[in-house]
């Protein structure tokens, strides 16, 4: 009698097999073992008054509960222009979503909704696009043309997003290598999806249009760490032009992995750079895991050329279990289906990713394609409690199964059970293959799920409602006079004036860079101060709430000359900052009172002196001369602030000593 | 010879001709703004002559500007062969018949690089690849009449469809779908509204909004609603069969006479005037609104009496419109004219002349209102009595349109001008209805606020 299956010990032993690590226990000779490959595509909102296509404000967004209208719109494949339809479009079509867009006239036009076709580009967007483009080094095109990217998911109302390409082959320098740049294209932003159901996806139209901007690296690099530190640099450079938005959502990276034996995958949407190291790992492992469960079935059914599900529906109570969904499906008469997957005995618990099995890719894309909600299915190899052993027995008596036979169990609707099945036995069949290509969802897990199949380069035609746009040379040299300086040329000013290390990606993320400058030389005040002041106390505060309306960095630079014109010393800066960030409107003279500052002469700051020294040694708590310093300055350091520099009370107090 | 440079003229032709660079070649391209490496496309032909276009590995277009052009090198070939796949329309002895004429237009269609236009695609194979669902609607079979632009549309095209639909008729189909460009079908609705009287099945015309060779697409689901109609409405009439709301939910059945396009650009662009649709449709039903349409019959009788005198125009009334305008027509030997008046159908005194001049060489003119709802009322002003002494008819409450395509065909069969007021003013195919319905006018304004809370409740 063979021993019962054990899910759990099954699970631990393929993931040792897959040779799986933390992120933090991983070297980077892991890494390149594996062949890991990984490049990115940085998508980057643009600050511009309207959206790229139409003259809808840009940058305007809904309480996604309120909306003006509805409108319902189906998608539909069509063939690109080299004749071929695309593999994603035609998933997305087998889906049979209907897709329901809920418009604010505010944000929205006809436009939007594909009942007008598109006015001009915006000019604006393509000036800045050309910045960063030039910034990028980038070869500029001729002549800008307006494509049509496909998208079924219904992201877009026409179904495809307009986008052009303006420059190729580029090129960023991270700390030990360069990355190559493929593309600079400028496109339109899709919708916000509000749910996704069911048969149904809601979205909202008002960050549709809005001008993006998408930098595509070469997979280039090697680990997780020069994944961020990529996506870091390209989000600098971007920020470095002062035109471009900031805030949730207005960067959005998305990271092709690959490892030796794999596929190229995407993980879409990754709103933070800081999750990007921990998607590649677990997405590296992922891939790894899909080519042992390959080697696994090569060696148990051969290359499953003619491989094969067998499927029957079941009632519910000849199963004789109680797991609720399976009990939610009876009551709403959906039907459940019991299927055969034969030599997958033991890979529904294979591992892929940490607390996620084979049995998960499956149910994802039954989620995806065929509009079943999860949990959507069960196998007989749960670890935890969901068939039972009876049930599973019984299972593999009336699918008839083999020894080394997976069984799972679904449930649906009637008119989704066809879809279901494919995509079950699509997704088995692909298992042979090895890794499918598709694209991901990100986690802030460190996870990924299925999204859709990843579409090719099938899915692009021209746009035959637009003309070309010549890009001239006078637009490129008038452009290029007023670039700023480059991301790695800052780095250096950095260096060079002392700023402290652990400012410098606040600095760059916030573009502070030329204020950095202009308050200095401006005001006299040592690079290095300004630096602490922004680096420090005002990321600091933001990190903490949000500043009162009205608070910007023209606010700030106009404190530091209100320190210089009233002659203070600028230390008070940091005390008034955090008053000038809550009430930005307040003026100056108030604040100094809010922080409770008194103008005093040196004379009146220093006379505690001798007192204090008294009373240092009254108390006796230290003989070094070092804490009575610390001590009598503590002390003075409230008379002080603002109108002697600490370092002169110091010196004042070693010369008394001397004395 | 000239298709190795598809589209390519002037410098842009020369560079290629002096690399010796087909379109289609897989090339790589140095320049003086770097290297670039793609297909050859077609140029279209509106296009500048000074880029040429290439396909990049990525997908996308990129133009070069000839100038910058230093050396190409071909290292490649490739061709694409755009086909929508065609297969085999499949036969159901359960279902009817439905036959779609051609006549141009979007309703399936592919790209032309040349130009960047769109092309139709349209053997019932082809459409069956495009649109599969039409197998579970009817059995199909098309035939391509014309290959014209719905705004090259003319009498000559008039009277060969309608001949081609009473030749269909009498062969026996269970009903007609004509496709057509949107722009000037509601003329050719007019029409055949008077060309095509009596018929015992359905004829339906339809088209899109949007080409179809996008995936939002408004012409699939056009296309299933018309073919439901053709098979199973029991609606014996020239219909319009376009979308009802913007959003992919059902289409309206207008009726031909009293339809006409009011927006660019939206998809719900058709309309039903001064009255109300025939019925609704979806892919599963079709629901009349009304009752008082022509019923399918058993019998293969149809007249179809394809008259149509070129001579006749329209004038779209502004003030200060100059006398001249009329007289120019009648010089160049117009036997009709239409009038779209203002308000209750009025033209300015100036006018008077040239009328009477018309009147007294043989020239019939209509009034009708531009003002598109509502009838003609020419006793209510003095200025309208005047009109009518000096002999302008008014055309109750056709559209202008309708009124114009109406005069043509009722002037192509006879010069006896009584004969041609009898035919204008006796309803057909209710192009004149003897009252208006109060939901026939219905503009919804928007911001309103209850109007905003019906729009917020109903798919727009």
């Amino acid at each position: 009698m063979k021993k019962p299956f054990a899910p759990q010990q099954n699970y631990e032993k393929s993931r040792k097999r897959v040779g799986y690590t933390p992120r933090n226990e991983t070297k980077a000779a892991t890494y390149a073992r594996l062949g890991f490959k990984c490049g990115l595509e940085v998508h980057q909102q643009l600050q511009t008054e309207k959206k790229l296509f139409c003259h809808c404000p840009a940058g305007r967004y809904h309480n996604l509960e309120e909306y003006d209208a509805e409108i319902v719109r189906h998608m539909r494949p069509t063939l690109s222009e080299l004749g071929e339809y695309d593999g994603t479009a035609l998933m997305e079509f087998k889906t049979r979503k209907i897709v329901i867009y809920r418009i604010k006239n505010e944000t929205t036009c006809t436009y939007e909704i594909d009942d007008t076709p598109p006015f001009l580009v915006n000019r604006q967007a393509l000036e800045i696009a050309m910045e960063v483009a030039l910034l990028l080094k980038c070869n500029i095109v001729g002549e800008f043309h307006i494509t049509r990217k496909q998208y079924l998911d219904g992201s877009i109302p026409t179904g495809f997003q307009r986008t052009g390409i303006l420059g190729i082959e580029g090129e960023i320098p991270l700390c030990h290598k360069k990355i190559r740049i493929i593309q600079l294209s400028v496109e339109e932003d899709a919708c916000r999806e509000i749910s996704d159901v069911g048969h149904m996806r809601i979205y909202s139209t008002d960050r549709l249009g809005m001008p993006l901007i998408e930098t595509v690296t070469y997979p280039e690099m090697l680990t997780p760490a020069e994944a961020a530190e990529a996506a870091q640099y390209i989000r600098f450079l971007a920020r470095s032009t002062g035109k471009v938005r900031t805030g949730i959502g207005a960067a959005r990276e998305d990271v092709n992995v690959s490892i030796t034996g794999g596929t190229r995958v995407e993980i879409k949407g990754v709103a933070h750079i800081a999750w990007i190291p921990e998607l590649v790992h677990n997405e590296a492992f992922r891939q790894k895991a899909l080519l042992e469960i390959r080697e696994e079935l090569h060696r148990r059914v051969g290359d499953g050329k003619d491989w094969k599900i067998d499927s029957k529906e079941v009632e519910a109570d000849v199963l004789g279990c109680d797991f609720p969904p399976i009990r939610d499906a009876r009551k709403k008469k959906l039907h459940l289906l019991a299927v055969n997957l034969p030599g997958f005995g033991g890979l529904l618990s294979f591992f892929t990713q940490p607390g996620k099995m084979f049995a998960d890719e499956i149910g994802d894309r039954l989620k995806v394609i065929a509009c079943l909600e999860r949990p959507n299915m069960v196998h007989c190899e749960q670890p935890e409690k969901t068939l039972g052993e009876d049930a599973c027995h019984w299972l593999r008596k009336t699918l008839k199964a083999g020894e080394d036979d997976a069984q799972l169990l679904f449930w649906a609707a009637a008119d989704d059970i066809k879809t279901a099945l494919e995509t079950i036995e699509e997704r088995c069949r692909l298992a042979f293959q090895g890794v499918p290509n598709e694209t991901r969802k990100g986690l802030a897990d460190g996870r990924t799920i299925f999204e859709r199949v990843l579409p090719g380069p099938d899915r692009m035609y021209p746009d035959t409602d637009s003309a070309p746009i010549p890009v001239e040379d006078d637009l490129i040299e008038r452009v290029r006079s007023g670039l700023p300086p480059e991301i790695h040329y800052r780095l250096g000013q950095f260096k060079a004036w002392g700023v402290p290390e652990d400012t410098f990606a606040f600095l760059l993320k916030y573009n502070l860079a030329p204020w950095l400058e202009k308050i200095s030389s401006a005001f006299g005040v040592e690079a290095r101060f300004v630096s602490v002041v922004l680096g420090h106390v005002l990321k600091n505060l933001m990190g903490r709430q949000q500043g009162g309306a009205g608070f910007n960095f023209q606010r700030l630079y106009d404190l530091f000359g209100f320190v210089r014109e009233q002659k203070l010393d600028h230390e008070i800066i940091k005390v008034m900052l955090p008053v000038v960030f809550q009430h930005p409107n307040m003026d100056f003279e108030s604040v100094l009172t809010t922080v409770n500052f008194k103008r005093l002469g040196r004379e009146e700051i220093l006379a505690p002196l001798p007192i204090l020294k008294e009373k240092f040694k009254k108390t006796g708590t230290s003989k070094d001369p070092a804490a009575a310093t610390r001590w009598i300055v503590g002390n003075l350091r409230k008379l002080a602030l603002g109108n002697m520099p600490m370092r002169e009370v110091t010196a004042q107090l070693a010369k008394g000593k001397k004395s | 010879m000239s298709d190795l440079f598809k589209g390519y003229k002037g410098p842009a032709l020369e560079l290629l001709k002096k690399f010796n660079i087909r379109v289609w070649s897989d090339t790589a391209v140095k320049t003086t703004r770097g290297d670039f490496k793609g297909i050859v496309l077609p140029r279209s032909e509106n296009d500048d002559d000074t880029h040429i276009v290439l396909k990049l590995i990525t997908g996308y277009n990129v133009g070069i500007a000839v100038e910058s052009v230093l050396d190409i090198q071909e290292f490649g070939y490739k061709e694409a062969h755009y086909k929508i796949p065609e297969k085999q329309f499949p036969f159901s002895k359960e279902k009817k018949n439905v036959k779609l004429l051609g006549t141009g237009g979007t309703i399936a269609s592919r790209l032309d690089y040349r130009t960047g236009a769109v092309i139709p695609a349209f053997s019932p194979g082809e459409l069956y690849g495009a649109v599969p669902e039409l197998a579970d609607i009817c059995n199909l079979a098309t035939e391509k009449l014309f290959a014209v632009f719905s705004e090259n549309m003319g009498p000559e095209q008039y009277k060969g469809l309608a001949k081609a639909i009473g030749e269909e008729i009498r062969k026996g189909t269970d009903g007609i779908v004509i496709g057509h460009g949107t722009d000037t079908m509601h003329h050719t609705a007019g029409i055949l509204s008077f060309m095509v009287q009596n018929s015992p099945v359905p004829i339906v015309m339809v088209g899109s909004q949007r080409s179809s060779d996008r995936p939002s697409s408004d012409a699939a689901l056009n296309l299933m609603h018309a073919t439901k109609t053709a098979a199973d409405s029991d609606i014996a009439e020239i219909m319009v069969c376009m979308f009802g709301p913007t959003s992919d939910e059902y289409g309206l059945l207008h009726r031909g006479t009293r339809v006409r396009k009011m927006h660019s650009s939206y998809r719900s662009t058709f309309r039903t005037i001064g009255d109300i649709p025939l019925a609704m449709v979806d892919r599963k039903k079709i629901t009349p609104l009304r009752q008082d349409y022509k019923r399918r019959r058993n019998d293969r009788n149809v007249d179809i009496l394809p008259f149509f005198e070129e001579k006749v125009g329209m004038l779209y009334y502004y003030p200060n419109m100059q006398p001249d305008m009329i007289d120019a027509m009648v010089d160049h030997g117009y036997r009709g004219i239409v009038i779209a008046g203002t308000g209750l159908g009025h033209v300015n005194k100036p006018l008077y002349p040239a009328i009477v001049r018309a009147a007294e060489k043989g020239v019939t003119i209509y009034m009708t209102v531009q003002t598109l709802w509502g009838y003609v009322h020419m006793f209510v002003y003095d200025t309208g009595r005047d009109l009518m002494a000096k002999g302008i008819i008014p055309a109750e409450n056709m559209l202008p349109e309708v009124a114009y395509v109406k005069l043509a065909w009722a002037l192509g069969q006879t010069t006896d001008l009584d004969k041609v007021k009898q035919l204008m003013l006796t309803p057909i195919a209710g192009e004149i209805t003897e009252r208006e319905p109060y939901n026939g006018y219905l503009i919804f304004q928007g911001g309103i606020p209850e109007v905003e809370e019906f729009i917020r409740k109903f798919h727009k």
